[in-house]
């Protein structure tokens, strides 16, 4: 070998790779997340975002409200505002949780960034390194990322079709407490979960709640889509039950539209001052315009009535899903039922692994999200989140279709090489598919 | 500004519909941005049933195709451009496919008495038809351990897995027949990972500087290629006089028997003995922030755009000349 040349270039590309801090380890570039590329190309039917259909909505007659917006109260609009959210906003959003039988107090509103920023804020205010958070298993893949960049240790609690399993939630915390380690809260969606769409019983959330006194456990209840029921009236939402121990987020993505970037959380007061604080560290205020836009639409349009139009749309894509999956599926193949929401959890038939047939499906001209996205500690490869809230009906009963031969040939796949029923485990959390959106 | 330029717009296409549409956006953003930097008016387009009459529809247009895997590096986009009499840069439709295609364009490079590691190349259908256990004892035995298992049609180490036994060996099949009906199955080779780009400029094919490629993970994946941060790149590589002028040798020679064009990349493992081995050469090689081709352009001292530009250059110059 020759000495190397005083020329010769050595670089990682990145001059700034030593100086990162430790939370950003792992944000890397993904294969998996990749192959997400081509889900927005009209060839393909992309059951893996989690975009909400807002064409119905009155978009004339919202530019005109947005229109006089500007000419009559652009000053303001445009303006610097509130740390917690205009008062006029934190009104309304009051009245839209009383429809889920939550009462409160606007003072008690903290307006933020879509309710992923809630989420954000309220783990920055509870979460040192190393604490441990409790969540559903499989739980929002957005809600895992917000956790890993604080550098907590999430902690899946099994649930089934009613919900969390409050025998599992106890004896998580019976054994975290003998662990001698710092449960912070507890991260719950109680109606139509994201991702499996399963709602927790009336029964459970009772005995949630009961869990929650007990132990002095905090719960952060995530509630996107709880007024989109599509089968029966709301259950009372987790805040309604304990005031104390539960800090609500909401959002108007789902219930209006999610370009406003505007959603909310309600907490305890004196965690409200720290979340009011955090708040203006993060970014000053919410978006003002986007909160006079959205309270111009409340007061202005019956909302009430675009959400049975919603429901109505989604539950023809609903069952459009479902009757799908009965037609095209393998058997062998399970999967959830949802009363509301954008999601159904598929479990794939012994030994197929959702990850590694994805370039299948990608070829096939169908894309979902993979399970292991939804869980923090590598389990989920045998299961799918496909979601019915964006394609039309025909689109997603194609969708299935394609789906459908994908696992055959996967299971013939499997048959020749005589592969095992074991599936794998995917500790590539960080190279997961990008959150909610496609 | 270069001296006026006598064809029209440039065409960059990238996008398709393949396992690498995402690298060809990033790939094709850089090259469309260059070749404005050149002065040069740019269109970029995405694989669209729009494309045809977008082409048609412009006066004198040139094609820069940036797509990776697909149609896009399988010659067919090359035979459209053909049939339509755009001139584009790059190699044309059977040497992509033979170039492409690992199963022919390994064995092609190996008659011509080149370096390569064993290699077999399987459909799926013969392992359902003639059973696995014994192909999969068959290729342990023919390949030996550790193998690569990769499919035959694609890039970016998507599907790519090393095995160590035989009994890695079905799962592995498995992921790289996720990417298509046909896999190869190669032996391991042992070494210095570098990367050979050669660009043919007034009808010669110059190499360029080998870029050498050290994973942080010591595997060259998906994640170690387009995460800035995540490999160590050298420059010329840390070859002795004679590796490096028999890995420049190599590429060309690569080049000329799989009958390139314009540009290519070869990739190359050296042998401790100093010896190189070729394992593959791409007809529309990486152009992102960490791709090997504009490193390796730049440590020759050319200009990334300016190559762009003179490689449109040739290739209307070629359309004129017909």
């Amino acid at each position: 070998m020759s000495l190397p040349e005083p020329s010769r270039r050595d670089t990682r590309l990145d001059p700034y790779i030593d100086a990162y801090a430790e939370r950003t380890h792992g944000l890397t570039v993904s294969a998996v997340r990749a192959l997400f590329a081509v889900a927005n190309r009209p060839e393909v039917v992309s059951l893996a975002g989690g975009m909400p259909n807002i064409a119905d909505l009155p978009r004339e007659a919202l530019a005109k409200a947005v229109d006089r917006l500007i000419t009559e109260n652009g000053t303001q609009a445009m303006q610097y505002g509130s740390g917690q959210g205009e008062p006029f906003m934190r009104e309304k959003i009051v009245e839209v949780m009383a429809e889920e039988g939550i009462q409160a107090h606007a003072d008690d509103v903290v307006v933020t960034c879509g309710s992923q920023q809630a989420l954000d804020l309220v783990t920055r205010v509870f979460c040192d390194p190393g604490d441990v958070v409790l969540a559903e298993g499989p739980s929002y893949v957005g809600a895992l990322g917000t956790f890993r960049a604080y550098q907590c240790e999430v902690v899946h609690v099994a649930m089934d079709e009613h919900g969390i399993d409050p025998v599992a939630l106890r004896a998580a915390l019976v054994s975290l407490k003998a662990g001698g380690k710092r449960v912070k809260f507890l991260y719950t969606i109680p109606n139509f979960q994201n991702p499996t769409g399963v709602t927790q019983t009336l029964e459970r959330r009772r005995e949630l709640i009961d869990i929650a006194r007990e132990h002095d456990l905090l719960v952060i209840e995530d509630n996107p889509y709880g007024l989109l029921t599509l089968d029966a009236e709301p259950l009372p939402a987790l805040r309604s039950m304990d005031a104390d121990n539960v800090v609500y987020l909401g959002s108007f993505s789902k219930i209006f539209a999610p370009g406003f970037r505007v959603g909310w959380t309600l907490a305890p007061h004196a965690v409200r001052e720290k979340l009011v604080l955090t708040q203006e560290a993060a970014t000053l205020c919410p978006p003002v315009f986007s909160q006079f836009a959205i309270a111009t639409y409340l007061e202005e349009f019956d909302w009430r009535s675009q959400i049975v139009t919603y429901r109505d749309m989604y539950r023809q894509r609903r069952d459009a899903m479902l009757d799908g999956l009965a037609q095209h599926m393998p058997e062998g193949t399970t999967w959830t039922v949802p009363q509301g929401g954008f999601f159904v959890w598929v479990t794939l038939p012994e030994g197929l692994d959702s990850q590694a047939m994805l370039p299948r499906a990608i070829s096939a001209r169908v894309a979902y999200t993979t399970g292991t996205a939804f869980y923090a500690d590598g389990l989920g490869s045998r299961n799918m989140r496909l979601s019915f809230c964006y394609p039309t009906p025909e689109r997603i009963i194609e969708g299935t279709r394609r789906l459908g031969e994908v696992l055959e040939q996967e299971l013939e796949m499997h048959r020749t090489f005589g592969l095992g029923t074991q599936t794998a485990r995917h500790y590539d959390l960080t190279t997961g598919p990008a959150p909610d959106i496609t | 500004m270069t001296d006026s330029p006598t064809h029209g717009p440039i065409v960059v296409l990238a996008g398709g519909l393949s396992h690498e549409r995402d690298v060809s956006l990033r790939s094709g953003r850089r090259v469309a941005q260059a070749l404005r930097d050149q002065g040069r008016e740019v269109v970029e387009s995405d694989l669209t049933p729009g494309l045809v009459d977008l082409l048609r529809g412009l006066d004198n247009p040139v094609a820069f195709p940036v797509l990776h895997g697909g149609v896009g590096e399988d010659g067919g986009l090359q035979q459209v451009l053909t049939l339509l009499d755009v001139p584009y840069v790059g190699s044309e439709p059977a040497a992509c496919r033979r170039s492409f295609n690992k199963a022919v364009g390994g064995p092609l490079v190996a008659q011509a008495g080149l370096a390569r590691p064993r290699m077999a190349a399987l459909p799926h259908d013969m392992f359902r038809e003639l059973g696995a256990a014994a192909l999969v004892e068959a290729l342990g035995e023919r390949i030996g351990f550790p193998m690569i298992v990769k499919p035959a049609r694609g890039g970016s180490a998507l599907g790519c897995t090393r095995v160590t036994d035989v009994a890695g060996l079905p799962s592995a099949m498995v992921a790289a027949y996720s990417y298509g009906d046909l896999a190869v199955v190669e032996e391991f080779v042992e070494g210095t990972e570098v990367a050979v780009t050669v660009v043919e400029l007034d009808g010669t094919l110059i190499p360029l500087p080998a870029v050498e490629i050290r994973p942080n993970s010591g595997i060259y994946d998906y994640t170690a290629r387009y995460t800035a941060g995540e490999t160590r790149f050298i420059v010329p590589a840390t070859l002795s006089e004679e590796a490096s002028t028999a890995c420049a040798d190599l590429a060309v020679a690569a080049h000329r028997v799989l009958g390139l064009r314009d540009l290519s990349r070869a990739d190359i493992i050296v042998r401790p003995d100093g010896t190189p081995v070729f394992i593959e050469t791409n007809v529309a090689p990486g152009m992102t922030e960490t791709s090997l081709l504009p490193q390796a352009v730049e440590a020759a001292g050319y200009d990334f755009g300016l190559l762009c530009a003179q490689l449109v250059d040739n290739a209307w110059a070629r359309h004129l000349a017909q």
